[in-house]
């Protein structure tokens, strides 16, 4: 019936479209972990030196 | 009816001077906006202020008032912002917003002031010391200072109608509005990372004090405004946002809620059983999936519950409209936004990296733990989350990932720096900024909810502001066009009353 198969059709397109999204995940999650290592590198320029040091002299008067 | 939902945002922001052996916080809060406003300073009137009263509708009962510092540094920018020193920290309060997207430009065009400062502070300082702050909520060793919203609210609304639909309300938006703390305080055990800076610090559900046994809900009573109509409610159970995209949502949906408490749209009871261990829950469970019982029965996560109001703020919309919260417009974009959020909470919190500050930072630190190999007792990770927040633009980790591209913006930074120095168009804020920006030496005082001018001769005039719809853009522009001095203004706003 031309009902039903307008309703099976797109499955199979679906169905493509993910294996092709599978096989990209591995490119894009390398060049994402690259920049994302490229990030880290940079933010490790910024932070403050003896983290430890720091984060426990940074002490507060309670507000509002 | 909802009465439309004027809106600011007050931040309490970390100080520390850094190269002095003893840090004063005053002094180098002090600075700051010394810094920043030399060339002119406006003092704040206090005439009006009564932190002390409670929406409850009784006076306090051993309650100590909230200590009012007259002599420490206050002043009012041609923003229309107020800038000021409030207990040890540079505190800065934005002007009256009339949408959330227009607070999302003014909170960060605060951020950017506070970046001057810093900068300016040097001139003060000697060499070698340098005062920094941070835009966040807690020390990590058990001492917290706030960020509250502001909104305009209707008097008319019982207010025991508020405190039963805001305590589930402000026990769940957490999933959203958390900026993320890495550990817990305040007896809080056995806590890598939480959504919330503020969750471990409330105590009470409801009540008048902001510094100790904090509420949920505070009844604080000082509408800023004419107080037969309206009540300001003033809201502490909220994060330092620093993503747009959370302030947006923080704001957005609040008001939204608060408008349907207002037109009694509420058809159920989600109040929660034990609200105050409630909202630790909620903020310790980064899967948000821990479940909160319900006084009506049964349990939900934070997030179906926030379904809930989802739902029904979309029926308010197609029922009532959205004029009262910021306007068609903005209201649709909140309730896209807050449905495409919910979305992903459900399906993993971490497609929210670069929208939610939460998500974003959880993320960071995720990132440097797996590369490093360290454990969330590592001290490294507890710096990320404090310089995270640091405001200094070189050094802020945000803003690192603002520029890598990593964080999604709402506000165009030419509209945020253009707000450092310009009013809202929208609200009261606008004459308040103009008067300052126009005739800086006759602003005698100003505070929110009035002006004083020096007009020339005795007495001073005394301009009232109880309506934060008027004073607006649309209002006064011709006004201003046409008075050339501040006398021409007092005396044809004279006419108009008469």
């Amino acid at each position: 019936m031309p009902e039903q198969q307008r309703k099976q059709r797109p499955a199979p397109k679906e169905r493509v479209e993910e294996t092709a999204e599978v096989a990209a995940p591995t490119e894009k999650g390398e060049k994402l972990k690259g920049e994302l290592d490229d990030l880290l590198d940079e933010i490790d320029e910024v932070l403050e030196v003896n983290a430890e040091d720091f984060v426990k002299s940074y002490v507060q008067k309670g507000g509002e | 009816m909802a009465v439309p939902k004027v809106c600011g945002i007050e931040t309490e922001y970390g100080v520390v001077l850094r190269g002095a052996g003893e840090a004063n916080p005053v002094l180098a809060s002090s600075m700051l906006i010394n810094g920043y406003v030399e060339h002119h300073k406006v003092g704040w009137d206090f005439e009006d202020e009564s932190p002390g009263r409670d929406a409850r509708g009784y006076a306090r009962d051993g309650a100590q008032p909230p200590e009012i510092e007259t002599h420490l540094v206050n002043t009012v920018l041609t923003n229309g912002a107020r800038y000021y020193v409030d207990h040890a920290h540079p505190e800065y309060s934005t002007p009256e917003c009339a949408d959330a997207l227009e607070l999302v430009v003014a909170d960060k065009a605060g951020e950017r002031v506070l970046a001057r400062s810093m900068l300016a502070a040097r001139r003060l300082l000697d060499p070698g010391q340098e005062v920094v702050v941070y835009k966040n909520n807690s020390d990590g060793k058990g001492n917290s200072y706030g960020t509250h919203e502001n909104y305009l609210v209707d008097r008319a609304v019982p207010f025991a109608n508020l405190v039963r639909y805001l305590l589930p309300w402000f026990v769940t938006r957490q999933v959203f509005t958390g900026a993320g703390k890495v550990g817990g305080e305040n007896g809080a055990g056995g806590v890598e990372y939480q959504l919330s800076q503020r969750a471990d610090f409330f105590e009470e559900e409801v009540g008048l004090e902001t510094t100790l046994k904090r509420p949920i809900v505070n009844t604080r009573d000082e509408p800023h405004a004419d107080p037969q109509l309206y009540r300001r409610l003033h809201v502490i159970a909220g994060d330092a946002n620093l993503c747009e995209v959370a302030t947006f949502l923080k704001v957005g949906t609040t008001a939204i809620v608060l408008a349907m408490i207002e037109d009694d749209f509420f058809d159920k009871d989600y109040s929660v059983v034990s609200t105050v261990p409630a909202m630790r829950v909620v903020s310790h469970d980064p899967t948000c999936r821990a479940t909160i019982e319900l006084v009506d029965g049964g349990r939900m996560t934070a997030v179906e519950l926030q379904w809930e109001f989802l739902r029904l703020a979309q029926k308010y919309a197609d029922d009532t409209g959205l004029d009262a919260c910021g306007g068609e417009d903005v209201g649709q974009q909140v309730l896209d936004r807050w449905e495409s959020v919910l979305t992903a909470l459900e399906r993993d919190p971490m497609l929210l990296d670069g929208q939610l500050d939460w998500v974003t930072k959880l993320s960071l630190c995720n990132a440097y733990a797996e590369r490093d190999g360290i454990g969330w007792n590592d001290a490294k990770l507890a710096l990320v989350d404090l310089q995270y927040h640091d405001v200094r633009p070189d050094r802020s980790l945000y803003e690192r990932l603002v520029r890598a591209g990593k964080v999604e913006r709402l506000a165009d930074e030419a509209e945020v720096m253009a707000a450092t120095t310009e009013p809202p168009a929208s609200t009261r804020a606008y004459f308040r900024g103009t008067c300052l920006s126009r005739w800086p030496d006759s602003v005698v005082a100003a505070n929110w909810d009035s002006i004083i001018l020096d007009v020339g001769g005795d007495p001073l005039k005394r301009i009232p502001m109880m309506e934060p719809l008027k004073g607006t853009k649309a209002y006064v522009e011709s006004l201003f066009a046409s008075a050339k001095t501040p006398a021409d203004l007092v005396s044809q706003l004279g006419q108009e009353s008469s």
